[in-house]
């Protein structure tokens, strides 16, 4: 598997993305600076979590307009596999290429702390290694998480099936009180209509090793991993 | 020229902050502020056209830039 990580100025995931991808799962791994345009050989893109140019003005509004952003919605019109971490979730959304928008936390502090998450769907390129309604322990960290989106996008959002995690709590109950930031519908991850761009506030990479404490993010990895080599396959 | 552009949470949309700041002004007595939306607010010094085409581009800076459609709107003040 050939992946592409996006670095733009204040990503900070940069290195731990890499570092699954190339040390954990041994996919070939570029990164690929946002002023570039040249994607390389990819088969998945990853935009990592971090504070890109600082967050100004709103997380992701600035970074979505870097020449790379181009190519990445290019290749994901293509139906090449895009990930979008944290950061790279509210940049996919500000692209466009996701919907809805994330507000502040509505307890208006910074969450860091590991949270429960119900896998919703296995049949994505991104969660075949799991089995449907698995909970996992993965890390969020971000301040504007809570998950925003019109009562028509999110309702086609649900009748589309787009909702790939929910916040849960350790039994899988998705309810308020497992909710960290206030998103609506208790939504942690969605996927796009085609189901080839994933965006997720938790962090899976933080989460592939038992040394970090868990690795419940690995089998979402190895699912990227296994859909290239099925795509691979098929057109050999 | 300098052009102002305001940008609020369109309605329905909650604002954990806002919310926050009235809460804060009751208890400091100023009951009478029942609702507190928070915004941004940009002044541009504008040193191109002001007629129609500079009129269309500030639009366009407001709408794609300045705030997210999906949840915010905005209002622009030429003077």
């Amino acid at each position: 598997m050939k992946t592409a990580v996006v670095v733009f100025p204040g990503s900070n995931c940069d290195h731990d993305a890499e570092h699954v991808c190339k040390t954990v799962l041994g996919a070939e791994v570029r990164q690929v600076w946002h002023m570039d345009r040249d994607l390389g050989p990819a088969d998945l893109v990853v935009l990592p979590g971090g504070f890109s140019y600082g967050d100004y003005l709103r997380t992701g509004a600035i970074a979505r307009f870097s020449p790379v952003m181009e190519s990445v919605r290019e290749f994901a019109g293509r139906g090449g596999f895009v990930l979008g971490i944290c950061n790279g979730f509210q940049i996919l959304q500000e692209a466009g290429l996701l919907p809805g928008a994330m507000l502040r936390n509505s307890g208006l502090k910074f969450v860091c702390r590991h949270v429960h998450l119900r896998v919703e769907r296995t049949d994505t390129p991104f969660t075949s290694k799991y089995r449907v309604g698995a909970v996992l322990s993965i890390p969020i960290a971000h301040n504007e998480g809570n998950f925003y989106a019109s009562a028509e996008d999110l309702e086609s959002l649900e009748k589309n099936r787009q909702v790939i995690f929910r916040y849960s709590s350790a039994a899988g109950e998705a309810d308020a009180a497992s909710n960290p930031n206030g998103s609506l519908h208790d939504i942690a991850g969605i996927v796009n209509r085609r189901g080839n761009v994933l965006g997720m506030m938790p962090h899976p990479e933080r989460a592939s090793e038992p040394q970090l404490g868990s690795d419940d993010g690995r089998p979402l990895f190895e699912s990227i991993l296994a859909a290239v080599a099925e795509r691979v396959e098929a057109t050999v | 020229m300098m052009v102002r552009v305001y940008v609020t949470l369109k309605s329905g949309v909650l604002d954990p902050q806002g919310l926050t700041i009235q809460k804060a002004l009751a208890t400091l007595g100023y009951s009478e502020a029942a609702g507190v939306r928070q915004g941004k607010y940009f002044e541009i010094e504008w040193q191109g056209d002001s007629g129609a085409e500079g009129r269309r581009r500030v639009e366009a800076i407001a709408a794609e830039v300045l705030s997210n459609p999906v949840i915010e709107s905005y209002r622009i003040d030429w003077s």
